[in-house]
């Protein structure tokens, strides 16, 4: 009932406003000719959009500077430095277009509103110059951002260094699941049909000698260390997921039935991040970026940016996701293993 | 331009066909069935794609209040919402299925029902027949059909919505797996099936539409109306048929692929997916190709949204301006250019999916070059008002304000279109931000200026001006409000179609940023009801028309009677001599020279 009667009252307030606008449509009729309305309201118009710029412009200036303290800290990987650089110049360069041309079209506006002293406009209907002027310009910017862009593609996009930590994360409604190749460096295969909830999440081959010393990390939390850089092997169980590094300023789906890849560089650990924020709650997130269904905003994992030596005490109090029957036998050889360099078996 | 001119005018050769028709509807009362529900008049057909459209975006926009309550309020309850949404809204707190079914239906209505059908659905029906000079479209019963698929996918949609497991939940773009497997979730069931069928009957209508609007611009102009003398509302309107007769067709496949996923168990799309605690039969499809497929259409579709909008806003600025449009032939070439490209970037939408880096690359490249022409545009906008002799009507508001919407999202294109800065901006709110204020808000500016434009063509009546200046102030204010501050929430990584930011230690501190928003969204929402209001009043209550060319336009609509019948001119249909754009001294103290004004002994055509 009462959302009749709601509805009931906004069509009635509609009506008093419409009836009201048309009173005053005609009062002014009565009052001045057309002409006389006309030139008045084309006064008042772009005298209205000139003050819009200005207002406008002092609002982007607000808006910018009272969220620049709640945006991303630096970047925290080296891939997103020069992100970092290249978003400054194509801000740069958008936002001296963006000014232009506004300037320009509320200035017109204002400028050449219809007046009594003009009797008709200037007849111009093109000029091969012009025309020729603002086509090569934008060319030669935009490929200027191009080549700034494709730089940065393939740095980012290049296949990542032998050396590199491989790390397993796999998407599942609504967690992350991370895998670490444990002593041998080598994720054990897997098999989507082996999958079972209760004893082997992400379907992983046991006969596999390599899966015998996996870590599996159901809680989402990945570990990497500073300096190191690390690849990752992307996964979904289900639908398409995306594993979304806002601090790393990266991204890529995690799509069932194909394997995406993605590396990068950490360059600042968690504890020096909770110093330059100064937040000591800080923590880097893992945010699923690829819509997953109705938990879709409550998929989150985050990661720990730690020293190679923090990271080896970690590593070494995490059991395999498969029991040995020695687990004594295992943290020893984990360090030991960690502290040489990693020459990858593959 | 007076109708003795257009009486005298040399016949038209398919003039005589349409005559009959038109006389035989002219001299005896229409049933109120065919004359308003069947019609075949392209300008009732145009009315009906309109009203419907306007229905449509006010349930999409409704839609859009509830969830920027959540979004806005997320600790706060809203018994209002549970009235309108019952069980989905238990105790006035949104359910988080049904936030994603709102954001799909959202999205699915907005872009498809309001932005295609009603945007180019009404103005092409409206405007090709009147501004070439024909009688009604090549086949006035397909153009019937067309609406009526239309309406017949809307009803399938709206029945969608009531559904026990809700509407389709998957986002508007539906990628599978989770589209197709209703283990995914709810609205992945029957809401996903009807999703499909009305889908799929929208593309009947549109392709029906679109095959009519190309014929008729291609066959049916009136005499000495060349090509190069069409308005350009008639060229944006020519490339946006081409567009959807060619991308169309893809995106139905698409859907057949997926609707034989979910009910035939094929494997097109599904591989290696263990969902509801058991592992699936299929294996070696691709989640991919249906990306491929979707946005060969979902890209294209963009232009399909902003080119109508652009052909409208370039007549009215010129109109308005009292100067001929500056660069016609440039104004066309973008135009093409902007077709041909829009069939080669689709897969800008798909950097981050792991397709190789080396065609993502190839995308960048074609995806920047869109803004070439892009630019073209703006910048003959700029010159066209310069040294004018700028009337500020509402619908002249309007195009100045698509202008500078058209400009500001387009920029922002420049980042999203560039793969290194997309993978990290990808399916943020910059996204949300860019695309509303492009294709959302620019397109509706189009559209506003072409209905307060049209409107006396369409009822003989002008819509009430202080409410249409209220409605583009705050339209236009609360739009920047809404979208430019979530560029900031999509640089700092806020992912979009979340339901709750609360939990994120990096998303949280934009809750009052949040409730700003979604407080303009409601002030903004209002307004579209004056909007609302004012176009259905107007009707009935409206300043009458008294004049046949109010505007002072140089385009063939405004030489049919005020209230034109079925088959637009008594008489003859007027011969063409000029082209579009002949605001200049006609030596009678006009500045402007109508398109049936013969040339002047030693004059020039342009």
């Amino acid at each position: 009932m009462s959302i009749f009667i709601t509805v009931a009252i906004i069509f009635l307030v509609l009506m008093i406003v419409y009836q009201i606008a048309q009173a005053s449509e005609y009062a002014a009729a009565l009052r001045a000719t057309e002409k006389e309305r006309q030139k008045k309201t084309n006064y008042i118009m772009a005298s209205l959009l000139v003050a819009f710029f200005f207002f406008g412009l002092y609002a982007i200036w607000q808006c910018h500077f009272s969220l620049l303290d709640r945006m991303l800290p630096k970047s925290a990987s080296l891939q997103g430095e020069a992100y970092d650089m290249m978003f400054k110049v194509t801000l740069i360069t958008t936002g001296i277009v963006f000014f232009i041309t506004h300037a320009l079209l509320f200035w017109f506006a204002f400028k050449y509103k219809a007046t009594d002293d003009r009797k008709t406009s200037f007849f111009f209907a093109h000029n091969n110059k012009l025309e020729l002027i603002w086509t090569t310009v934008p060319a030669i910017v935009m490929a200027v951002l191009v080549a700034i862009g494709l730089r940065n593609w393939m740095t980012v996009t290049s296949p990542a260094p032998a050396d590199a930590h491989v790390i397993e994360i796999v998407g599942k409604q609504f967690n992350w699941i991370v895998r670490y190749p444990g002593t041998d460096k080598v994720l054990g295969k897997r098999n989507y049909r082996d999958i079972n909830d209760a004893t082997n999440v992400l379907g992983i081959d046991q006969k596999d000698p390599a899966s015998k010393d996996d870590i599996v990390a159901q809680n989402g939390e990945m570990h990497l260390v500073v300096g190191k850089p690390v690849k990752l092997i992307i996964g979904s169980r289900d639908v398409i997921h995306d594993v979304g590094l806002p601090h790393f300023r990266l991204k890529m789906d995690a799509v069932p039935g194909i394997t995406t890849t993605l590396w990068f560089t950490p360059t600042i650990t968690s504890a020096e991040m909770k110093e330059i924020t100064k937040n000591p709650n800080f923590v880097y997130e893992i945010s699923c970026d690829q819509m997953c269904g109705k938990g879709h905003y409550s998929m989150r994992g985050t990661i720990i940016v730690e020293t190679q030596a923090e990271y080896d005490k970690w590593l070494a109090s995490q059991a395999p996701y498969f029991a040995p029957a020695a687990p004594a036998a295992a943290p020893a050889a984990d360090s030991a293993a960690a502290a040489t360099p990693a020459v990858a078996v593959k | 331009m007076s109708n003795e001119a257009i009486v005298h005018g040399v016949h038209d050769a398919h003039a005589t066909h349409a005559d009959e028709h038109h006389h035989a509807h002219e001299h005896h009362e229409q049933h109120f069935f065919s004359k308003y529900v069947f019609s075949m008049d392209h300008k009732i057909i145009a009315k009906q794609f309109l009203i419907t459209g306007i229905i449509w975006a006010i349930i999409g926009a409704l839609m859009s209040v509830f969830f920027r309550l959540q979004l806005g309020f997320p600790d706060k309850t809203f018994p209002i919402m549970e009235k309108f949404l019952g069980e989905w809204a238990k105790g006035g707190k949104l359910d988080p299925e049904f936030y994603y079914a709102l954001v799909t239906m959202h999205g699915t209505i907005l872009v498809f029902f309001v932005l295609t059908a009603g945007l180019s659905g009404t103005f092409a029906n409206l405007l090709i027949p009147l501004q070439i000079g024909a009688r009604d479209m090549a086949s006035p019963f397909m153009n019937m059909l067309s609406y009526w698929f239309f309406f017949l996918a809307g009803v399938i949609m709206f029945i969608s919505l009531f559904l026990q497991t809700g509407p389709a939940s998957g986002g508007w773009t539906t990628y599978p797996p989770l589209s197709a497997l209703k283990e995914a979730s709810l609205g992945s069931g029957t809401g996903m099936d009807l999703w499909l069928v009305s889908m799929a009957l929208f593309v009947v209508s549109s392709l029906l539409g679109g095959l009519n609007y190309v014929s008729t611009i291609l066959n049916m102009r009136t005499k000495g109306m060349t090509m190069t003398r069409m308005p350009l509302t008639i060229w944006a309107l020519f490339f946006t048929a081409v567009l959807g007769i060619l991308s169309f067709p893809v995106l139905l496949s698409g859907f057949v692929l997926l609707i034989f996923d979910r009910s035939f168990g094929t494997s097109f799309y599904l591989s290696e997916i263990f969902i509801g605690g058991k592992a699936l039969p299929n294996v070696g499809g691709s989640a991919i190709l249906y990306q491929h497929l979707f946005w060969f259409l979902g890209h294209p579709e963009v232009y399909i949204i902003m080119l109508p909008g652009m052909g409208m806003a370039s007549e009215i600025l010129s109109t308005n301006s009292r100067k001929p449009i500056f660069g016609y032939f440039a104004m066309i070439i973008s135009l093409v250019g902007i077709t041909v490209l829009a069939f080669l970037v689709w897969a800008h939408h798909m950097f981050v999916t792991g397709m190789s880096p080396f065609l993502g690359s190839i995308f960048v490249l074609l995806t920047l070059l869109i803004a070439v022409p892009s630019a073209v545009k703006v910048f003959n906008w700029l010159t066209t008002i310069w040294r004018g002799n700028i009337r500020f009507t509402p619908p002249m508001m309007f195009a100045l304000g698509f202008v500078s919407l058209f400009i500001s999202g387009g920029l922002t294109g420049i980042f999203l279109g560039n793969s290194a800065l997309d993978i990290h901006l990808h399916d943020t709110y910059f996204v949300i931000a860019h695309f509303h204020i492009v294709m959302g808000v620019s397109a509706f500016f189009g559209m506003f200026a072409g209905i307060y434009h049209w409107y006396p063509k369409m009822f003989g009546r002008f819509m009430n001006k202080p409410l249409a200046y209220i409605h583009f102030f705050i339209t236009f204010i609360g739009a920047y409000l809404i979208f430019w501050p979530m560029h900031y929430e999509g640089i700092a990584g806020m992912p979009r179609r979340y339901y709750d930011y609360s939990a994120w230690e990096s998303f949280k501190n934009f809750t009052s940023l949040n409730a700003f928003i979604s407080v303009v969204v409601i002030v903004v929402f209002f307004a579209q009801l004056l909007f609302v209001f004012n176009f259905f009043a107007s009707i009935w209550k409206g300043r009458k028309v008294t004049t046949q060319n109010p505007w002072g336009s140089t385009t063939l609509e405004w030489t049919t009677p005020i209230n034109p019948g079925h088959g637009n001119w008594e008489g003859d249909i007027p011969e063409v001599h000029r082209w579009s754009y002949d605001y200049r001294d006609d030596g009678h103290g006009n500045d402007f020279i109508p398109q049936t004004t013969p040339l002047r002994p030693g004059e020039e055509a342009h």
